[in-house]
Protein backbone atom coordinates (compact mmCIF):
# COMPACT_ATOMS: atom_id res chain seq x y z
CA UNK A 1 0.00 0.00 0.00
CA UNK A 2 1.05 3.55 -0.70
CA UNK A 3 2.16 5.00 2.24
CA UNK A 4 0.19 8.87 1.68
CA UNK A 5 -2.75 7.05 2.85
CA UNK A 6 -0.60 5.87 5.92
CA UNK A 7 0.56 9.11 6.23
CA UNK A 8 -2.85 11.04 6.32
CA UNK A 9 -4.92 8.88 8.30
CA UNK A 10 -2.27 8.95 11.08
CA UNK A 11 -1.98 13.02 10.60
CA UNK A 12 -5.85 13.82 11.12
CA UNK A 13 -6.32 11.09 14.12
CA UNK A 14 -3.39 12.87 15.74
CA UNK A 15 -3.94 16.55 14.71
CA UNK A 16 -7.39 15.80 16.74
CA UNK A 17 -5.39 14.54 20.20
CA UNK A 18 -3.04 17.33 19.48
CA UNK A 19 -5.50 19.68 19.50
CA UNK A 20 -6.73 18.96 22.92
CA UNK A 21 -2.98 18.58 24.48
CA UNK A 22 -2.71 21.78 23.11
CA UNK A 23 -6.15 23.33 25.28
CA UNK A 24 -4.78 22.11 28.65
CA UNK A 25 -1.05 23.22 28.22
CA UNK A 26 -2.29 26.55 27.08
CA UNK A 27 -4.81 26.39 30.22
CA UNK A 28 -1.90 25.71 32.65
CA UNK A 29 0.80 28.02 30.72
CA UNK A 30 -1.24 31.03 30.52
CA UNK A 31 -2.33 30.82 33.83
CA UNK A 32 -0.39 29.41 35.53
CA UNK A 33 3.14 29.12 35.22
CA UNK A 34 4.98 28.34 31.61
CA UNK A 35 8.66 27.07 32.88
CA UNK A 36 6.85 23.97 34.64
CA UNK A 37 4.33 23.62 32.44
CA UNK A 38 7.13 23.07 30.05
CA UNK A 39 9.03 20.62 32.32
CA UNK A 40 5.63 18.65 32.72
CA UNK A 41 4.99 18.00 28.73
CA UNK A 42 8.71 17.36 28.24
CA UNK A 43 8.14 14.98 30.83
CA UNK A 44 5.47 12.89 29.25
CA UNK A 45 6.96 13.22 25.90
CA UNK A 46 9.99 11.51 27.27
CA UNK A 47 7.61 8.68 28.76
CA UNK A 48 5.78 8.09 25.59
CA UNK A 49 9.25 8.09 23.73
CA UNK A 50 9.88 5.10 26.19
CA UNK A 51 6.51 3.45 25.81
CA UNK A 52 7.48 3.48 21.65
CA UNK A 53 10.74 2.81 22.20
CA UNK A 54 9.77 -0.54 24.21
CA UNK A 55 6.80 -1.31 22.64
CA UNK A 56 7.97 -0.10 18.37
CA UNK A 57 10.59 -3.10 18.31
CA UNK A 58 8.64 -5.47 20.34
CA UNK A 59 5.58 -5.11 18.27
CA UNK A 60 6.64 -5.60 14.76
CA UNK A 61 8.15 -8.88 16.00
CA UNK A 62 5.28 -10.21 16.13
CA UNK A 63 3.70 -12.92 13.50
CA UNK A 64 1.48 -10.79 11.10
CA UNK A 65 -1.48 -12.60 11.36
CA UNK A 66 -1.73 -12.47 15.18
CA UNK A 67 -0.14 -8.88 14.73
CA UNK A 68 -3.47 -7.72 12.33
CA UNK A 69 -6.09 -9.78 14.44
CA UNK A 70 -4.90 -8.29 17.40
CA UNK A 71 -4.84 -4.88 16.26
CA UNK A 72 -7.75 -5.07 13.76
CA UNK A 73 -10.07 -5.91 16.58
CA UNK A 74 -7.99 -2.99 19.04
CA UNK A 75 -8.88 -0.46 15.76
CA UNK A 76 -12.58 -1.99 14.85
CA UNK A 77 -13.27 -1.37 18.64
CA UNK A 78 -11.45 1.84 18.78
CA UNK A 79 -12.97 2.90 15.64
CA UNK A 80 -16.73 2.52 16.27
CA UNK A 81 -16.09 3.98 19.46
CA UNK A 82 -15.48 7.43 17.53
CA UNK A 83 -17.97 6.84 14.95
CA UNK A 84 -20.34 6.67 17.33
CA UNK A 85 -19.70 9.45 19.68
CA UNK A 86 -19.32 11.59 16.39
CA UNK A 87 -22.54 10.64 15.07
CA UNK A 88 -24.64 11.27 18.80
CA UNK A 89 -22.93 14.95 18.61
CA UNK A 90 -23.87 15.43 14.86
CA UNK A 91 -27.24 14.50 15.87
CA UNK A 92 -27.41 16.65 18.91
CA UNK A 93 -28.03 13.25 21.49
CA UNK A 94 -24.45 14.53 22.59
CA UNK A 95 -22.65 18.02 23.63
CA UNK A 96 -20.16 18.93 20.95
CA UNK A 97 -16.73 18.88 22.64
CA UNK A 98 -16.32 22.51 22.35
CA UNK A 99 -12.28 23.32 23.13
CA UNK A 100 -13.05 27.16 23.91
CA UNK A 101 -15.53 25.82 27.05
CA UNK A 102 -12.90 23.11 27.45
CA UNK A 103 -10.48 25.55 28.25
CA UNK A 104 -12.28 27.91 30.36
CA UNK A 105 -13.17 25.07 33.07
CA UNK A 106 -9.58 24.19 33.24
CA UNK A 107 -8.76 28.03 33.74
CA UNK A 108 -11.38 27.99 36.28
CA UNK A 109 -9.93 24.79 37.57
CA UNK A 110 -5.92 26.23 37.50
CA UNK A 111 -7.52 29.51 38.92
CA UNK A 112 -8.86 28.02 41.80
CA UNK A 113 -5.86 25.69 42.79
CA UNK A 114 -3.93 28.29 44.89
CA UNK A 115 -0.57 29.56 44.76
CA UNK A 116 2.45 27.95 42.99
CA UNK A 117 4.19 25.81 45.81
CA UNK A 118 8.33 25.37 44.69
CA UNK A 119 9.48 21.70 45.47
CA UNK A 120 12.71 20.17 43.84
CA UNK A 121 13.20 21.77 40.46
CA UNK A 122 9.60 22.27 39.77
CA UNK A 123 8.24 25.97 40.59
CA UNK A 124 4.53 25.08 40.03
CA UNK A 125 3.34 21.25 40.76
CA UNK A 126 -0.15 22.20 39.81
CA UNK A 127 0.72 23.41 35.98
CA UNK A 128 3.20 20.60 36.02
CA UNK A 129 0.61 18.03 36.67
CA UNK A 130 -1.80 19.13 34.31
CA UNK A 131 0.58 19.38 31.43
CA UNK A 132 2.13 16.41 32.18
CA UNK A 133 -1.46 14.45 32.39
CA UNK A 134 -3.05 16.37 29.14
CA UNK A 135 -0.02 15.40 26.96
CA UNK A 136 0.56 12.29 28.19
CA UNK A 137 -3.58 10.85 28.00
CA UNK A 138 -3.64 12.42 24.46
CA UNK A 139 0.14 11.54 23.64
CA UNK A 140 -0.96 7.65 24.10
CA UNK A 141 -3.59 7.54 21.42
CA UNK A 142 -1.28 9.05 19.20
CA UNK A 143 1.16 6.54 19.86
CA UNK A 144 -1.84 3.84 19.65
CA UNK A 145 -2.03 4.70 16.35
CA UNK A 146 1.28 5.25 15.15
CA UNK A 147 2.31 1.57 16.33
CA UNK A 148 -0.58 -0.44 14.93
CA UNK A 149 -0.62 1.38 11.96
CA UNK A 150 2.94 1.47 11.26
CA UNK A 151 3.26 -2.19 12.23
CA UNK A 152 0.61 -3.08 10.06
CA UNK A 153 2.45 -1.79 7.18
CA UNK A 154 5.40 -2.59 8.08
CA UNK A 155 6.10 1.31 7.84
CA UNK A 156 6.20 2.68 11.64
CA UNK A 157 8.58 5.88 9.67
CA UNK A 158 5.53 6.58 7.70
CA UNK A 159 3.41 6.36 10.72
CA UNK A 160 5.85 8.48 12.94
CA UNK A 161 6.24 11.50 10.09
CA UNK A 162 2.47 11.93 10.39
CA UNK A 163 2.03 12.14 13.51
CA UNK A 164 5.08 14.45 13.91
CA UNK A 165 3.39 16.87 11.22
CA UNK A 166 0.63 16.65 13.01
CA UNK A 167 1.87 18.18 16.62
CA UNK A 168 3.94 20.35 14.66
CA UNK A 169 1.37 22.02 12.54
CA UNK A 170 -0.99 21.92 15.55
CA UNK A 171 2.04 23.68 17.86
CA UNK A 172 2.77 25.90 15.49
CA UNK A 173 -1.01 27.39 14.97
CA UNK A 174 -1.49 27.23 18.23
CA UNK A 175 1.97 29.45 19.14
CA UNK A 176 0.21 31.66 16.66
CA UNK A 177 -2.83 32.35 18.14
CA UNK A 178 -2.32 31.83 21.89
CA UNK A 179 -5.72 30.57 22.27
CA UNK A 180 -7.28 27.42 21.85
CA UNK A 181 -7.97 25.96 18.32
CA UNK A 182 -12.30 26.29 18.81
CA UNK A 183 -12.68 26.88 15.04
CA UNK A 184 -10.94 23.33 14.09
CA UNK A 185 -14.06 21.15 13.43
CA UNK A 186 -13.08 18.86 15.87
CA UNK A 187 -16.32 16.12 15.35
CA UNK A 188 -16.04 16.40 11.37
CA UNK A 189 -12.58 15.65 11.76
CA UNK A 190 -13.52 12.34 14.79
CA UNK A 191 -16.06 11.21 12.03
CA UNK A 192 -13.68 11.16 9.65
CA UNK A 193 -11.07 8.98 11.70
CA UNK A 194 -13.59 6.91 13.05
CA UNK A 195 -14.54 5.60 9.73
CA UNK A 196 -10.80 5.28 8.67
CA UNK A 197 -9.99 3.48 12.16
CA UNK A 198 -13.00 0.92 11.66
CA UNK A 199 -12.04 0.40 8.12
CA UNK A 200 -8.81 -0.53 8.64
CA UNK A 201 -10.04 -2.74 12.08
CA UNK A 202 -12.13 -3.97 9.87
CA UNK A 203 -10.05 -5.42 6.91
CA UNK A 204 -6.76 -6.03 9.06
CA UNK A 205 -9.39 -8.22 11.83
CA UNK A 206 -10.75 -10.24 8.92
CA UNK A 207 -7.08 -10.40 7.60
CA UNK A 208 -5.21 -11.77 10.78
CA UNK A 209 -9.00 -14.61 11.04
CA UNK A 210 -7.21 -15.86 7.55
CA UNK A 211 -10.03 -14.57 5.50
CA UNK A 212 -9.01 -13.23 2.00
CA UNK A 213 -10.37 -10.35 0.90
CA UNK A 214 -11.98 -10.02 -3.12
CA UNK A 215 -9.17 -7.66 -5.00
CA UNK A 216 -6.72 -7.56 -1.57
CA UNK A 217 -5.52 -4.34 -0.60
CA UNK A 218 -8.14 -2.41 -2.97
CA UNK A 219 -10.85 -4.00 -0.87
CA UNK A 220 -9.95 -1.17 1.23
CA UNK A 221 -11.11 1.04 -1.42
CA UNK A 222 -14.67 -0.62 -1.24
CA UNK A 223 -15.01 -0.48 2.30
CA UNK A 224 -13.81 3.20 3.23
CA UNK A 225 -16.35 4.77 1.17
CA UNK A 226 -19.21 1.93 2.21
CA UNK A 227 -18.56 2.49 6.31
CA UNK A 228 -18.74 6.07 5.17
CA UNK A 229 -21.67 6.04 3.41
CA UNK A 230 -23.60 3.79 6.55
CA UNK A 231 -22.61 6.09 8.94
CA UNK A 232 -24.17 9.20 7.10
CA UNK A 233 -26.94 6.88 6.83
CA UNK A 234 -27.09 6.62 10.33
CA UNK A 235 -26.64 9.88 11.45
CA UNK A 236 -29.56 11.06 8.68
CA UNK A 237 -31.65 8.18 10.55
CA UNK A 238 -31.06 9.69 13.95
CA UNK A 239 -31.89 13.48 13.07
CA UNK A 240 -35.35 12.62 11.89
CA UNK A 241 -36.23 11.20 14.88
CA UNK A 242 -35.05 7.59 13.90
CA UNK A 243 -34.03 5.22 17.16
CA UNK A 244 -36.66 7.24 19.21
CA UNK A 245 -39.59 6.33 17.10
CA UNK A 246 -38.55 2.97 15.51
CA UNK A 247 -37.15 1.21 18.45
CA UNK A 248 -39.66 2.00 21.26
CA UNK A 249 -38.05 1.50 24.87
CA UNK A 250 -34.47 0.02 25.33
CA UNK A 251 -31.65 0.59 28.40
CA UNK A 252 -29.58 3.20 27.65
CA UNK A 253 -25.94 2.55 28.27
CA UNK A 254 -24.96 2.34 31.82
CA UNK A 255 -21.59 4.21 31.41
CA UNK A 256 -21.55 7.19 29.23
CA UNK A 257 -18.74 9.02 30.14
CA UNK A 258 -19.23 12.91 29.30
CA UNK A 259 -15.36 12.90 27.77
CA UNK A 260 -13.01 10.00 27.87
CA UNK A 261 -9.47 12.13 27.04
CA UNK A 262 -8.45 11.19 23.99
CA UNK A 263 -12.15 10.68 22.41
CA UNK B 1 -8.98 -0.39 50.11
CA UNK B 2 -4.79 -0.24 50.53
CA UNK B 3 -3.54 1.75 48.70
CA UNK B 4 -1.87 -0.68 45.93
CA UNK B 5 -5.80 -1.58 45.12
CA UNK B 6 -6.66 1.47 45.02
CA UNK B 7 -4.59 2.02 42.32
CA UNK B 8 -5.10 -1.38 40.97
CA UNK B 9 -8.31 -0.18 40.29
CA UNK B 10 -7.95 3.22 39.16
CA UNK B 11 -5.00 1.62 36.30
CA UNK B 12 -7.60 -1.05 35.14
CA UNK B 13 -10.60 1.60 34.68
CA UNK B 14 -8.14 3.84 32.76
CA UNK B 15 -7.82 0.96 30.33
CA UNK B 16 -11.19 -0.20 30.42
CA UNK B 17 -12.11 3.85 29.61
CA UNK B 18 -9.33 3.74 27.01
CA UNK B 19 -9.51 0.79 25.00
CA UNK B 20 -13.49 -0.50 25.72
CA UNK B 21 -14.86 3.14 26.44
CA UNK B 22 -19.01 3.64 26.89
CA UNK B 23 -20.17 0.72 25.29
CA UNK B 24 -18.91 -2.54 26.02
CA UNK B 25 -21.04 -4.19 23.91
CA UNK B 26 -19.65 -3.31 20.74
CA UNK B 27 -16.19 -4.81 22.04
CA UNK B 28 -18.26 -7.79 22.38
CA UNK B 29 -20.04 -7.92 18.97
CA UNK B 30 -16.16 -7.13 17.23
CA UNK B 31 -14.60 -10.18 19.22
CA UNK B 32 -17.10 -12.30 19.06
CA UNK B 33 -17.36 -11.88 14.83
CA UNK B 34 -13.67 -12.24 14.32
CA UNK B 35 -14.18 -15.69 16.38
CA UNK B 36 -16.86 -16.75 14.23
CA UNK B 37 -15.01 -15.66 11.13
CA UNK B 38 -12.01 -17.30 11.95
CA UNK B 39 -13.82 -20.53 12.46
CA UNK B 40 -15.62 -20.67 9.55
CA UNK B 41 -12.63 -19.35 7.73
CA UNK B 42 -10.48 -22.61 9.77
CA UNK B 43 -12.79 -25.06 10.58
CA UNK B 44 -15.81 -24.66 7.23
CA UNK B 45 -13.10 -23.69 4.59
CA UNK B 46 -15.46 -20.63 4.27
CA UNK B 47 -14.14 -17.36 3.30
CA UNK B 48 -16.54 -14.77 5.50
CA UNK B 49 -14.91 -11.25 4.36
CA UNK B 50 -18.49 -10.03 4.62
CA UNK B 51 -18.87 -11.11 8.15
CA UNK B 52 -16.69 -8.03 9.79
CA UNK B 53 -18.42 -5.55 7.96
CA UNK B 54 -22.08 -6.41 8.77
CA UNK B 55 -20.89 -6.81 12.18
CA UNK B 56 -19.71 -4.05 12.23
CA UNK B 57 -22.69 -1.88 10.93
CA UNK B 58 -24.87 -3.90 13.27
CA UNK B 59 -22.44 -2.91 16.48
CA UNK B 60 -22.84 0.66 15.44
CA UNK B 61 -26.69 0.52 15.01
CA UNK B 62 -27.15 -1.34 18.01
CA UNK B 63 -24.88 0.98 20.29
CA UNK B 64 -26.28 4.09 18.54
CA UNK B 65 -30.35 2.58 18.95
CA UNK B 66 -29.35 1.98 22.85
CA UNK B 67 -27.63 5.21 23.35
CA UNK B 68 -30.37 7.63 21.66
CA UNK B 69 -33.95 5.48 22.44
CA UNK B 70 -36.26 7.58 24.89
CA UNK B 71 -33.34 10.49 24.63
CA UNK B 72 -34.73 13.20 22.39
CA UNK B 73 -31.88 15.39 20.89
CA UNK B 74 -31.09 18.92 22.53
Amino acid sequence: MNALPLILTVFVACAVEAVEALTIVLAAGLTREWRSTFQGMAVALVALAAVVGVLGPTITLLPLGALRLVVGALLAIFGLQWLRKAILRATGHKALHDEASAYLREVAAAKAAGSASRRGWVSDWYAFTLAFKGVLLEGLEVVFIVLTFGANQKNIGAAVIGAAAAVVVVTVVGVAVRAPLSKVPENAMKFAVGIMLTSFGTFWGAEGAGVSWPGNDAALLVLVPVIALVSLGFTLWLRRGGAGAAAGPAPAPAHETEEVPGR
Amino acid sequence: MSGVTRWLKSFGAFWYDFVIGDDWQVAAIVVAALGVTALLVHQAGVNAWWLMPLAVFGALAWSLRRATANRPPS
